[in-house]
């Protein structure tokens, strides 16, 4: 699937401190029921945001209206759990392009990737300085830029790098997939297969 | 010569390219789908206009959303009904081997895979779905994968992937009575924690995990996720030639003997590095139970939940805001708590030998009357032993009900909840908040413990019933 490309990304955060978010909160099993990839964001974190009758709880932080922005700040081990990407659809659906954590599952962060969010990794210190900051003042601004490979922190000027391989740097800032370049190698692959039997 | 490990053998052996600065052009051979995690990725690849490169690589069942009830019946729920028939579509217009519903093979992916023959050593293995890990008892290379993945694997048989570093743990000497192999992963995560695993790939070494059967060290590898890690593996060897012999899928005659003698190659050579290690000694295990919302927050059944002594920040607020979904304090004993339902199945603890030792648990007894007690096999096959065994009489008059296949309440997608507010011990993989049905609180445990529960209404020793 083709997203947008990421280039820099200014944006105020949603901050969401609790630790090993897993998918099960960021997309339940019984919202896996569809066959298209669609709406999901209407059930992000759908627990935690709404209570049985579907009416918002107004402690969750989805539902405060203080904070908005396309950069979700989250807890240490963020999508740990189930494999299922719809997790990552839900977050790309709801209007994030950008998960920063100081610490994330695997399967999330490839699932994040393969379809253009970009998950930053950061120190747990500037994690806290982050949480800390936006507290502080909910317009804090965070500016993520992939070719540099920074992220700042507006209102303080704290800077980070962070790590992402060339490839999928490279997949990224032009909003490309993996199917794009597998699919080139084809005949390659056709050519490896006989060896596999 | 270079010493290798386990994993790297396998891996190197299906690297079809290395992209400098980049992933591995990554064969997999073979790749097992289900009715969730597969409809968007056939979707997507028809919208580009690919065909599945390689069918006969691909292998498909319905086990997330089906119901466990009826199965001969039509799906009433309509999105599940939906799905499982989007999965025959695109299974019949692709060419896939598919095992339906009611059909001789159905059960849970991960179930039917090993009972087919269809995993086998020194294979890759993925499926969107993270217990994937589970074939990773045979020695393969086994992980989870997300739905643009299983895109991938349609349309080249491939996935750009990083390899992880490595990782070996290692279980010496004899478990004790009542302990199992379920106990032995959950200590090994209570240890390590639900992330320490997180860009490591496992190998489970050492005599106790050697003494084990296949279905116990399945049950092993089955929870490596929950550790972060995306997959464990264990070395090959007779306990596991001998499973296979005679499977469906698997090699007959020369084939056969060429293949054991590659497979018996598949081991850690001595002296090979790995990036992290651990070793546990196998007596100072014993049966685990869950208290938390993660997989690593598990103690003795006779431990007492952990105090917040140590802890501080956004950790502090995690960990209390778990124990506050459970309805638990910290530093009270776990023994004793009342408990409404138990819950025997899933790819992790729905296999017969599973089935058996709480048939052989239960055998004479009754259940507490506060318990409801499902027990879903893992499928049809599991089914139709359970009944030629006699264990499904034994589990009625204990006061089970025996369910049709499926992943059914490890993960409520279909109508097997948990109400909000119950207690239900286990033999699933997760513990998460929900997993179970909205408000659901998990206990995982080992099939023993669970049995020993049914019985006594309450967190109970097995030891002690």
């Amino acid at each position: 699937m083709a997203y947008d490309k990421f280039n820099v990304l200014k944006s105020t955060v949603v901050p969401l401190s609790t630790e090993n978010v897993d998918t099960d909160q960021i997309i339940p099993a019984r919202f896996l029921k569809a066959t298209t990839r669609e709406g999901f964001g209407d059930n992000l974190f759908r627990d935690w945001r709404y209570d049985n009758e579907g009416n918002p709880k107004a402690d969750f932080v989805l539902n405060d209206p203080t904070y908005s922005g396309k950069v979700l700040v989250a807890g240490k081990n963020f999508g740990s759990g189930s494999s299922r990407e719809h997790a990552a659809w839900a977050i790309y659906d709801y209007g994030f392009r950008c998960v920063v954590s100081s610490f994330f599952a695997d399967i999330f962060k490839n699932n994040a990737l393969n379809i253009g969010i970009l998950p930053v990794t950061i120190s747990p210190e500037f994690l806290d300085e982050i949480f800390a900051e936006v507290e502080k003042d909910p317009k804090t601004e965070v500016e993520v830029d992939i070719e540099k490979q920074t992220i700042t922190l507006l209102s303080t000027g704290t800077s980070e790098s962070f790590d992402i391989n060339s490839y999928k740097k490279d997949n990224m800032q032009n909003g490309f997939d993996d199917i794009d370049y597998l699919l080139s190698m084809k005949e390659e692959i056709l050519a490896f297969e006989p060896s596999r039997r | 010569m270079e010493q290798k490990t386990l994993f790297d053998k396998v891996w190197d052996a299906h690297v079809v390219k290395s992209v400098p600065g980049g992933p591995d052009v990554f064969f997999i051979d073979k790749h097992f789908i289900h009715e969730v995690t597969s409809p968007v990725a056939f979707l997507n690849l028809e919208t580009r206009g690919n065909k599945v490169l390689f069918p006969e690589r691909t292998v498909a069942t319905p086990d997330h959303n089906v119901p466990t009830i009826d199965q001969d019946k039509t799906i009433k729920d309509k999105l599940s009904r939906m799905q499982v028939e989007k999965l025959r579509q695109n299974c019949k217009n692709h060419d896939i081997e598919l095992h339906d519903l009611g059909s001789d093979h159905h059960g849970i992916v991960h179930v039917i895979g090993p009972e087919l023959g269809i995993t086998q050593p020194g294979m890759t293995i993925v499926c969107g779905d993270s217990h994937t890990s589970t074939h990773g008892a045979f020695g393969a290379i086994a992980f989870g994968i997300g739905t643009s993945e299983v895109e991938m694997v349609f349309a080249s048989q491939c996935i750009m992937q990083s390899k992880p570093k490595r990782m070996r743990i290692t279980v010496n000497g004899e478990l004790g009575e009542g302990v199992t192999s379920k106990d032995i992963i959950l200590y090994i995560i209570s240890k390590i924690s639900a992330s320490g695993g997180t860009g490591y790939f496992l190998e489970y070494a050492g005599s106790a995990i050697q003494s084990l059967s296949m279905e116990a060290r399945m049950t092993i590898c089955n929870m490596s996720i929950e550790m972060g890690a995306r997959g464990g593996l264990i070395a090959p060897d007779q306990t596991t030639f001998d499973y296979l012999e005679g499977k469906d899928h698997a090699p007959k005659g020369e084939d056969w003997d060429k293949a054991v003698a590659y497979w018996k190659t598949l081991k850690t050579d001595d002296g090979a590095e790995f990036d992290l290690e651990y070793t546990y000694d196998a007596a100072d295990i014993e049966p685990m139970i869950t208290y938390g919302t993660n997989p690593g927050m598990g103690i003795k059944v006779k431990g007492n939940i952990p105090t917040t002594d140590g802890m501080e920040g956004s950790n502090k607020k995690t960990y209390l805001k778990s124990l506050d979904y459970m309805g638990f304090q910290p530093g009270e004993p776990i023994q004793g708590k009342k408990i409404d339902y138990v819950f025997v199945g899933s790819c992790t603890n729905g296999r017969i030998e599973d089935i058996r030792s709480v048939a052989n648990f239960v055998k004479g007894k009754k259940k507490a009357d506060n318990i409801t007690a499902w027990i879903v096999p893992g499928s049809r096959e599991v089914e139709r032993l359970a009944i030629k065994e006699g264990l499904v009489e034994i589990l009625e008059e204990a006061g089970f009900k025996l369910r049709q296949p499926g992943c059914s309440a490890c993960l409520a997608m279909n109508d097997d909840k948990i109400p909000a507010g119950k207690y239900a011990v286990s033999t699933s993989n997760r513990n998460f908040e929900g997993r179970q049905g909205p408000g659901a609180r998990t206990l995982l445990a080992s099939p023993l413990t669970v049995a020993a529960v049914a019985i006594t209404g309450e967190v109970t020793d097995p030891r002690e019933v």
